[in-house]
Order: C-alpha cells, then sequence, then structure tokens
C-alpha cells in the first residue's frame, strides 16, 4: 500500500511539475515578444512616461488576411504652431520586429491623421504613441484577431 | 521605375485642410519569406517617404517590414500657398523614386 502511496504522491508531483513546465513553456515567448515592444517604445519614449488618452487607432478587430490590414491613426490635438504633434509611432507585439513605422508631423499638417496599411504574423495588440510639441507622449492600443497571418504562405 | 499613383484635390481652398494619398507599387520583400532551400529572400523593404512642398517638409514616414506591401500612406497637409509637391520613397538598395504633384490654392 505505502509503495502505491509513493507512487501515486510522486506522480501527481510529475504532473505538477510537468504543467509548471508547460506553463512557462506558453507563457514565456509571449512575454519575450512584449518585451521586445517594451524596449522598441522605450528607444522612442526615452524612458518619458506615456499617458493613455487622445491617440485614437481604427483598425478592424477581426482580420482576414494579416497582409493588408488598414489602420488610421488620429490624435486629438489642435495642430496649431504652438501645439502639435510632433511624431506617431506605432508598436506590435507578435511580428518579427516590434516597429511598424514612425509617422513626422508638423503644424502644417493641420490635422494629426495618418492612413496606412500593415502586415501582421499573428492575432495580437496594436500600440501607437504620440509624441506632442510640450514633449508629452500618449498612446492607444488595439487588440485584433488575424485568421489568415502575413508571413505564412511562400 | 516603380508605378506610383498619388492622389491630391485638383483646387483647394485657401487654409483648408486636404488629404493626399500615395500607393506605390513595391514588394515591401520582409527577409523572413523563406525560397524553400533553407534560405531567405533578401530583405527590400521602403525605408523612408518624405512629401515636401516648395522644399519644405511636410510629412515624413520610416517604415518598417511591418508595412504592407505596396505601400499606402495617406496624410493631411493645410493649404496655404499654391506649390509644388515632392514625394520620395528610398529603399534598401539605396533607390530613391520621386514624383511630383502640383498643389493648387485660389
Amino acid at each position: 500500500m505505502s509503495g502505491f502511496d509513493l507512487s501515486f504522491l510522486s506522480r501527481r508531483r510529475a504532473l505538477i511539475a510537468g504543467a509548471g513546465a508547460l506553463s512557462t513553456l506558453i507563457v514565456r515567448p509571449a512575454r519575450a515578444t512584449t518585451e521586445t515592444m517594451q524596449a522598441a517604445i522605450h528607444a522612442f519614449s526615452h524612458g518619458a512616461p506615456i499617458r493613455q488618452g487622445r491617440l485614437k487607432l481604427d483598425i478592424p478587430p477581426l482580420v482576414e488576411n494579416g497582409n493588408s490590414v488598414p489602420l488610421v491613426i488620429t490624435v486629438d490635438s489642435p495642430m496649431t504652431e504652438k501645439d502639435f504633434v510632433k511624431a506617431v509611432a506605432v508598436f506590435n507585439e507578435r511580428n518579427p520586429q516590434p516597429n511598424i513605422a514612425t509617422f513626422h508631423l508638423g503644424p502644417r499638417s493641420g490635422r494629426a491623421f495618418i492612413s496606412t496599411r500593415i502586415r501582421l504574423g499573428d492575432s495580437q495588440t496594436i500600440m501607437a504613441i504620440a509624441q506632442l510639441s510640450d514633449g508629452t507622449l500618449w498612446s492607444g492600443s488595439a487588440e485584433l484577431i488575424v485568421t489568415l497571418p502575413a508571413c505564412v504562405e511562400n | 521605375m516603380a508605378r506610383v499613383l498619388i492622389n491630391v484635390p485638383p483646387k483647394a481652398k485657401r487654409g483648408e485642410v486636404i488629404e493626399i494619398k500615395t500607393l506605390i507599387s513595391h514588394p515591401m520583400e520582409t527577409g523572413y519569406r523563406p525560397k524553400g532551400d533553407g534560405t531567405f529572400f533578401p530583405r527590400d523593404i521602403i525605408q523612408t517617404f518624405v512629401c515636401t512642398l516648395d522644399g519644405e517638409e511636410i510629412f515624413r514616414a520610416d517604415l518598417h517590414p511591418a508595412i504592407a506591401a505596396n505601400p499606402f500612406i495617406a496624410f493631411t497637409t493645410v493649404a496655404r500657398e499654391s506649390g509644388l509637391l515632392v514625394f520620395s520613397w528610398t529603399d534598401d538598395r539605396g533607390e530613391v523614386q520621386t514624383e511630383q504633384a502640383k498643389l493648387v490654392v485660389e
């Protein structure tokens, strides 16, 4: 009986250890890529605080083809000589590289508006950060599901 | 020479905010696409896009492989004076494509 108990315990232990190993296996890659995105964001912000708001990402929540995803970015800014958006950088967490694009605007832009098409390798969160003329940073993000990711066909 | 489509409103009122749309045919090869023999197609993407009006920069974009093939970029500007818009795209091979369009302000 004691032998059976022991084997049961060890099996349970093995199961727990296995589950632990599995969860780290699942969690680690996602965390790593999010870290590369954080590193890319840090390179853009130079560690300055980023506040949420003012920036809006217009992107379909469900995408069939990841090779060409329409993206529209608007920032709530008067775009005057004294108060305007200097730059907008867009980041992703699941593509091979975290950067998507950086757009440089100025008071001549009239409106803080950019429209483009991007490529996404997986369902993920897209984040954009606007750098204003007063030095403050504002972020917006959008989560989306990609059914046919880019970079899979040859 | 790659094919380029540029859309600028034919006429703009002074002070009006106009939208400029650009599309260039370019493969935007990411460098991650396998050839099938264990190697990859070499990376070739457009790195920068710049738009100037009479020599003054009004819009610039730094692009990465996550931009879709045949990059489409639309942006806005305030129509102050008539002038010449110059668009230029620079890719990994150092090739620069330049196109022009007239901005007519009444």
